[in-house]
């Protein structure tokens, strides 16, 4: 009983954390699944969710608040593809790359201008926000509720890309892209529809995130955002279940290993491993050469 | 095509570069009163952005504050008018020192600041090649002034600092173990878990020691760990954007464990964060409120009476024991001055030594390293109803 008393904390928020990373990693996963591109702005969006979180719970009640946030972060991750990458779309691969990567700082700048530089502080979200005990460790709500939706969300992500039209065209889309234009799937649509799912998922991540760790800065989404792409990669990057699963093993591992004493080299660790793994399977944990890449 | 997305990166470099720089040229613009006659220049070299931010606005509205009161110097009987420099060294070590070479440029007489060891250390060879004086406000690492002659401070030590943490953990709550928590590479923090831990080890007690990395957020497995190693004392001497995730942590996980910190503490980020939760915080620091009622009142009427400044000091008018230590820098800077005679960098720096002036948080004098002759620090308590600082006692070494 001492021995999961002293270690549950660990392992809760393990599975927490890389519930948040999932969310973030299948934005980067999809894209780069369609697009071939390494979306470089998503750790950024999903920073930009947050800092809307906190400014507009001061500008509505919080039930409109969570929703407005949402469509917001959607309608960004849209405006961003529309305006940053579609322009390129026939341009060598490297010039959308570089269009994300000044895309990133554009909203880290933006967001340091607007906050001044200072660290926002995450509103309380009731309920979520709440302190509970789990088996004698006492955590946050969130902790618990996180890697639940996290799962009802990726099984309604797979329901949309196994079951429906757009999900089909998607997963054409991802195998041809030339073959799938000439079947007459309007691929601007899927692409953007790429964009919407990503963002939605990482404003949901924002929120639950930063219930959490609730210090908004400029800078916020560099450190989830690159776990994320790991976890991305580690799973095998396209690989929808490959990033969610990779993500949990991040999220758990650096946990278990910062409970073990080694707190300065958690990342180290981390990514440490990350190559071991990619050193015996290149294409990550489920980066199959046959696999839906959606 | 290829040009025209050469051209869409060099658009998004650019709109980059004036988003950046928009912040900081905005602050000095603010401060330019009128240039015209003689001017003599000093500069304020402090985060306004980064880790730091917050303390750094904080202690840089101190010296605004005596800037306004005090807007002029008198040179052998000549009226000067002093100007602020201001720039932002974005609490980095590696962007700071760009930002003193911005301060060596404008042709600064002396430089106040940095909130922050790190970037002070970083940036003190800059100050030293170009021969101009810097006097640190609330840097209390004692690499910022060993070794050289134009690095001086008006605050204590690290060493002093860590023993009288020590000493108050084991007087008042009998500790036994301490935790101590430090950034990777920060020189303020690790420094000051260092001396601490010197200390406590002294006085017979065990302390179990970590690092977090640059740029982490999730306290979740360090609150863990304190539980874990039944430590009676949480001491992490970090950035105040660290201590809020801390604090917030802390309360989270139901931590039943005294939290001290050092002197960044001293900060209403800190009682912000702390407000309503379950946390017994305390930390040592250069002033208590109350210690000056008349400067008290004079800048927080200031700060109410502009919304620039009243967003720097985070939205309220409590006051943070650096806003008086900047005020107290920006005096001691003046009467180097006056006692040189000269706007001369080289004049004011062989001044500076023999300055002697008494400020809101005590008699400021320098010892022959350059340091602030300082004996005793207020240990205060975060009362987490009110969401305000109470004094607990005055604390020296023996």
């Amino acid at each position: 009983m001492d021995f999961i008393r002293d270690n549950l904390p660990y392992i809760l928020a393990g599975i927490s954390v890389g519930g948040q990373y999932a969310l973030i990693a299948i934005g980067y996963t999809m894209v780069y699944g369609i697009l071939r591109l390494i979306n470089f702005a998503h750790g950024d969006m999903f920073m930009i969710a947050g800092l809307m979180g906190v400014y507009a719970v001061t500008w509505m009640p919080l039930y409109l608040a969570i929703p407005f946030v949402i469509i917001f972060t959607v309608v960004l991750g849209f405006l961003i593809e529309r305006v940053a990458y579609r322009p390129l779309r026939s341009a060598p691969r490297m010039s959308v790359m570089i269009s994300a990567i000044g895309v990133s700082y554009l909203l880290q700048n933006l967001a340091l201008y607007v906050t001044g530089g200072l660290t926002k502080t995450y509103p309380s979200i009731p309920w979520i926000s709440n302190t509970i005990t789990v088996f004698g460790a006492t955590t946050k709500v969130v902790t618990v509720i996180t890697p639940i939706l996290t799962i009802g969300l990726v099984v309604a992500l797979m329901i949309l890309i196994h079951k429906t039209k757009i999900g089909m065209a998607m997963r054409a889309v991802s195998r041809d892209f030339e073959t799938s234009r000439l079947m007459g799937i309007q691929i601007d649509n899927v692409i953007s529809m790429t964009f919407i799912i990503g963002s939605f998922l990482a404003a949901i991540g924002s929120i639950l995130y930063f219930s959490n760790y609730t210090g908004v800065m400029p800078t916020a989404g560099a450190m989830p955002g690159l776990k994320a792409f790991v976890a991305a990669v580690f799973g095998g990057i396209g690989s929808i279940p490959g990033a969610v699963i990779g993500a949990f093993i991040i999220g758990i591992c650096e946990n278990i290993i910062k409970g073990m004493g080694l707190t300065t080299f958690s990342d180290a660790f981390t990514f440490a491993f990350l190559i071991i793994i990619l050193i015996v399977r290149p294409t990550g944990l489920f980066g199959e050469k046959n696999i839906d890449k959606v | 095509m290829k040009k025209l997305s050469i051209l869409l990166a060099l658009v998004l470099a650019f709109s980059m570069f004036a988003m950046g720089c928009g912040g900081s040229s905005d602050d000095a613009a603010a401060d330019d009163s009128s240039a015209g006659g003689n001017v003599i220049k000093i500069g304020v070299f402090e985060p306004a952005s980064g880790d730091n931010g917050a303390g750094g606005k904080q202690e840089t509205l101190g010296i605004q504050y005596a800037n306004a009161m005090q807007p002029t110097v008198e040179i052998n009987g000549e009226e000067y008018q002093v100007q602020l420099e201001i720039v932002d060294n974005e609490s980095s070590t590696d962007k700071g020192p760009t930002a003193a070479q911005n301060l060596v440029s404008k042709g600064v007489s002396i430089v106040l600041g940095s909130y922050g060891s790190g970037v002070s250390i970083a940036a003190s060879d800059i100050f030293g090649d170009a021969g101009i004086p810097a006097l640190g406000v609330t840097c209390t690492n004692p690499q910022v002034t060993e070794g050289n002659d134009h690095y001086f401070r008006i605050c204590f030590l690290d060493p002093f600092q860590g023993t009288v943490l020590a000493n108050f953990a084991k007087d008042n709550f009998e500790a036994q173990t301490a935790y101590c928590l430090a950034k990777l590479g920060d020189d303020y923090s690790v420094g000051l878990c260092n001396y601490f831990k010197q200390a406590f080890e002294g006085l017979g007690g065990k302390v179990v020691y970590e690092t977090f990395p640059d740029g982490n957020s999730d306290f979740t497995s360090y609150v863990a760990n304190a539980a874990k190693a039944n430590a009676d004392v949480f001491f992490a001497p970090v950035s105040t954007e660290a201590a809020a995730l801390i604090i917030d942590q802390a309360s989270a996980q139901n931590l039943q464990m005294p939290i001290l910190a050092g002197d960044t503490w001293d900060s209403n980020v800190i009682t912000g964060a702390a407000k309503g939760k379950n946390v017994d915080i305390n930390v040592t620091t250069f002033y208590q409120e109350g210690g000056n009622p008349e400067f008290d009142e004079g800048i927080k009427a200031w700060i109410e009476g502009d919304s620039t400044n009243l967003a720097n000091n985070g939205g309220n008018t409590d006051l943070a024991a650096v806003t008086a230590m900047g005020y107290d820098a920006y005096f001691t800077a003046l009467e180097a001055i006056k006692l040189a005679g000269s706007a001369d960098p080289a004049d004011v720096m062989a001044a500076l030594p023999n300055v002697s002036y008494e400020g809101v948080t005590g008699l400021i004098t320098f010892n022959e390293i350059g340091d602030a002759n300082r004996t005793t620090a207020y240990v205060k308590h975060c009362n987490t109803e009110s969401g305000i600082w109470e004094f607990v006692a005055e604390q020296g070494v023996e």
